[in-house]
């Protein structure tokens, strides 16, 4: 009697309350799908204008970049792109990787619990302070210490100083990624190792680093990825040069930094809008490229844990 | 012969922060002979075999005090390298870890940490410490495949032969069936009673009967103590404490 | 022979020792290089900025000339900032909750589904901020939208959603199987669980969350470059354009009258000690609710 009340005046209630809830969750989780193709397809439609007018071919491989003349050549931007992520990766690389090992098989908790906040505070700092710090600092050393190594005159704006500011904005991400990885290779492993008369060096050489290759190649991809996209800090002290460059002293213009220089300005010429969301939807792409790769690449590596 | 003593262990310690993991243990361990450490789980039968090969230096936040004697060197305190020490003794954990490369180099790998790269040499080693484990048959066609591509039960007896081949003159096992199917954990059994008699054998396990099966010696450890300790037959047939005659019976586990 | 290999040995191994001396010299570097990093950022940018940081500075508005280096502050990107990194946080944490509760209760058996989500969620946190931005833009033209607070708040909350998500996500993932067995065995409802249960265990990986998006919100550039315009006033409604701290420094910096770019180092000063802040505050908040969680 008594339960049969309960169960006639408060459930009801209850589940409606609860199939209502389940509703309107799963509706902004499938708008969560929705975004990345809404985004895709609206730069494809916005870039339609500029590849029915020019090969995609021609986009790509040309360097002539005269937009008031509809000469739209991608090549200069592309290739300062490459420039400056690729050297900012291999500077980052070897120092993300060797810190990682120190902090995961070396390091006491003492440097743990310092570098864990270190490593945050890098993470969150803003892209554009970054930036000034380029051009506080990194700009001047690459024009007065670097370059004069080198027999080179430049003002320090140029691909070298953008790679260095770009490799200190990913290594927190790279490092963190790479911890990760290296902390999730069983302890075991290790044991059986050592037991076997290995030192612990040769044990990081030949088990550790093996075991955590993929790891360790997906991580990069990432921080490629992340560099790839970055604008306001390269774009501060990169020198803003249309030209493909000869050399790390020569300045670049790589694409994040094309489309916030220009964006909002060329709305008078259509096919340069266009030009820009073109930049946008490259830009996308080769980001998600190696996203999906470096990422796929992860997860069967964790697989093979289970 | 009967009563020669292979590793003797006194009065020790260890700790991580305040908690009490072994407390005083005093245990001698008979040569070529298979002693099983048996006990409830968690009751520090792991941790004490690891202290044993000083796989404890791993963790720094355990804290060990005692001395444990192996061919009265205490390898606690001692001088020599410590990988020397861990050469001696092969180990096998619960789950198989192949190491991430192939089953010859699995096996050649504490080989060639030795020093020993002759490549002739080297195959006949591989040869025969895979046969030794009664793995050969199965993997000579596929030396260079990786080790991961074998079945759980290869895996294990390929950590076997790969703890074998640096000639150690005794192998602890960490519950090395655990893991595995009946038929895989017969072999292994079998294989340390053919052991038995070249090597010093410190089996931890929590299978009574499994321990019953093939221990000459057994070592009864309850909540980071020895109970008791003696030859297999008195234990079995007369245990002495109430513990553990109360795990003998099945009532704690 | 047997002395052969003996001497073989102890060679390879001396050379171990002294490569492994060697590398462990390189790996401390490294890790020591990435802190004196950061202390060099800190410290070229207190010393660039604190003497031209100045009271009027985070309390008054640009005043007439204010851009040929003549007097006024920077109060308006101050409060433009905060303004646009609430708004985004909040819009991102009212959408960002629902989703992981979704993820982790209602999809909590179909592991496929999760791990796609996350997937998904993953490659939105690597698209690059400048592309939500000139995407954003090209839709506020289409729709007649002109550059606002209110269009920045979106744009960026769009950014900012994939780190709440997945950052909320990370600490309901925690929440032992056991309690939310419990919690159905006792007759709730998946809602009564996940808004009841879930969301109590989480507070602090939500705390950590909301911390961690704002840092993200309030220091973006890129995003907000084209959709929220810039202006000398505070805004007073959300169809308003304002200014935020990260294009205040951008813009100040790339004049070439030295007052100017002087009071651009000293913004950085302020946005650099913002995001500190957030940083000790998500670290003492996020240990002091750790007390009051189950523990198992």
């Amino acid at each position: 009697m008594n339960w049969n009340r309960i169960r006639d005046n408060i459930s009801p209630t209850r589940l409606q309350i609860n199939k209502f809830n389940e509703v309107w969750m799963l509706v902004w989780t499938l708008f969560l799908v929705v975004v990345p193709l809404f985004i895709v397809s609206g730069l494809l439609w916005k870039s339609s204008l500029l590849l029915e007018n020019h090969t995609l071919k021609e986009i790509i491989f040309s360097s002539e970049w005269k937009p008031m003349s509809g000469k739209f050549g991608f090549l200069p931007f592309i290739m300062s792109s490459l420039w400056v992520t690729l050297l900012s990766l291999l500077i980052a690389a070897p120092i993300c990787l060797f810190s990682a090992i120190h902090l995961t098989q070396y390091a006491n908790r003492y440097v743990l619990r310092f570098m864990q906040p270190v490593i945050d505070i890098l993470a969150g700092i803003p892209s554009v302070i970054y930036g000034v710090w380029g051009i506080i600092a990194v700009v001047p050393f690459v024009a007065e210490k670097i370059a004069p190594m080198f027999g080179v005159q430049t003002t320090g704006y140029n691909i070298l100083s953008a790679s260095i500011v770009l490799a200190v904005m990913v290594i927190p991400f790279i490092l963190n990624i790479l911890i990760d990885i290296i902390n999730t290779i069983p302890k075991e492993l290790t044991e059986a190792s050592l037991s076997l008369g290995a030192g612990k060096w040769y044990t990081i050489k030949h088990v550790i680093l093996r075991k955590a290759l993929p790891g360790i190649i997906s991580a990069m991809g990432l921080g490629l990825s992340r560099s790839f996209g970055e604008t306001i800090a390269v774009l501060m002290v990169v020198g803003n040069v249309a030209a493909i460059p000869s050399g790390i002293f020569q300045p670049g213009y790589p694409l994040p930094a094309l489309i916030a220089n220009n964006y909002g300005e060329m709305m008078s010429i259509p096919q340069y809008d266009s030009a820009l969301m073109f930049s946008a939807l490259l830009l996308m792409i080769i980001v998600l490229f190696f996203n999906i790769g470096s990422r796929f690449l992860i997860m069967s590596y964790e697989k093979r844990f289970k | 012969m009967e009563n020669q003593t292979k590793i003797k262990v006194e009065s020790l310690n260890l700790s991580i922060g305040n908690k009490v993991i072994l407390n005083d243990i005093n245990i001698s361990i008979p040569k070529n002979k298979i002693t099983v450490i048996l006990g409830p789980s968690g009751c520090g039968k792991s941790t004490l075999m690891k202290s044993m090969n000083r796989l404890t230096d791993l963790y720094p936040e355990m804290k060990v005090s005692g001395n444990i004697f192996i061919d009265d060197e205490d390898i606690l305190h001692t001088k020599n390298d410590v990988t020397e020490i861990r050469k001696r003794m092969g180990l096998l954990s619960q789950r198989p870890y192949p190491l991430p490369m192939s089953i010859y180099k699995n096996v050649a790998y504490g080989l060639k940490i030795s020093g020993r790269v002759n490549k002739q040499l080297l195959n006949k080693r591989v040869e025969h410490y895979l046969q030794q484990a009664s793995l050969w048959n199965e993997v000579k066609d596929r030396l260079k495949d990786p080790a991961s591509s074998l079945s759980i039960g290869q895996q294990q007896r390929l950590c076997l032969a790969r703890g074998l081949a640096v000639d150690p003159d005794i192998i602890l096992a960490d519950e090395p069936t655990s893991a595995l199917d009946p038929i895989s954990s017969q072999e292994i059994e079998k294989k340390f009673l053919e052991l038995k008699g070249n090597y010093t054998i410190i089996l931890v396990t929590h299978i009574l009967r499994q321990a019953a099966r093939i221990a000459d010696y057994v070592v009864f450890m309850y909540l980071g103590e020895v109970i008791e300790q003696g030859p297999a037959k008195e234990f079995f047939s007369n245990p002495q404490t109430e513990i553990t005659k109360a795990y003998l019976r099945g009532s704690i586990n | 022979m047997k002395k052969d290999s003996n001497k073989k040995t102890s060679f390879k191994k001396q050379r171990l020792k002294y490569e492994e001396y060697f590398f462990r010299g390189v790996m401390l570097l490294s890790s020591c290089l990435i802190a004196f990093i950061l202390g060099l950022i800190i410290y070229s940018i207190l010393v660039k900025g604190v003497p031209s940081l100045s009271w009027e500075m985070i309390t008054q508005t640009p005043k007439g000339g204010f851009y040929f280096g003549k007097e006024g502050g920077i109060l308006n990107a101050i409060i433009g900032s905060i303004y646009l990194a609430f708004g985004a946080t909040f819009i991102a944490f009212i959408i960002g909750l629902p989703i992981s509760l979704y993820m982790n209760v209602w999809l909590s058996h179909k592991e496929k589904w999760v791990n796609m989500l996350r997937f998904i969620l993953d490659l939105l946190w690597g698209i690059p901020s400048i592309v939500y931005g000139a995407f954003g833009f090209t839709i506020m033209i289409l729709l007649g939208i002109k550059a606002s607070l209110l269009a920045g708040i979106i744009v960026t909350a769009l950014l900012i959603l994939p780190i709440m998500i997945r950052a909320i996500d990370e600490g309901l993932k925690t929440v032992p199987k056991g309690l939310k067995e419990s919690s159905y065995s006792l007759g709730s409802t998946k809602s009564e669980l996940a808004f009841k249960i879930m969301l109590r265990q989480c507070i602090p990986g939500i705390v950590t969350a909301v911390l961690l998006s704002f840092g993200r919100a309030i220091g973006d550039a890129a995003a907000v470059l084209f959709t929220t315009g810039f202006t000398d006033n505070i805004p007073t409604a959300l169809n308003q354009p304002t200014a935020t701290l990260p294009l205040a420094i951008f813009f100040q910096l790339s004049s070439p009258i030295p007052e100017v770019k002087e009071r651009a180092y000293a913004a950085a000063v302020i946005l650099t000690s913002i995001i500190l802040i957030i940083s000790v505050l998500s670290r003492v908040l996020t240990q002091k609710y750790n007390k009051h969680t189950i523990k198992f």
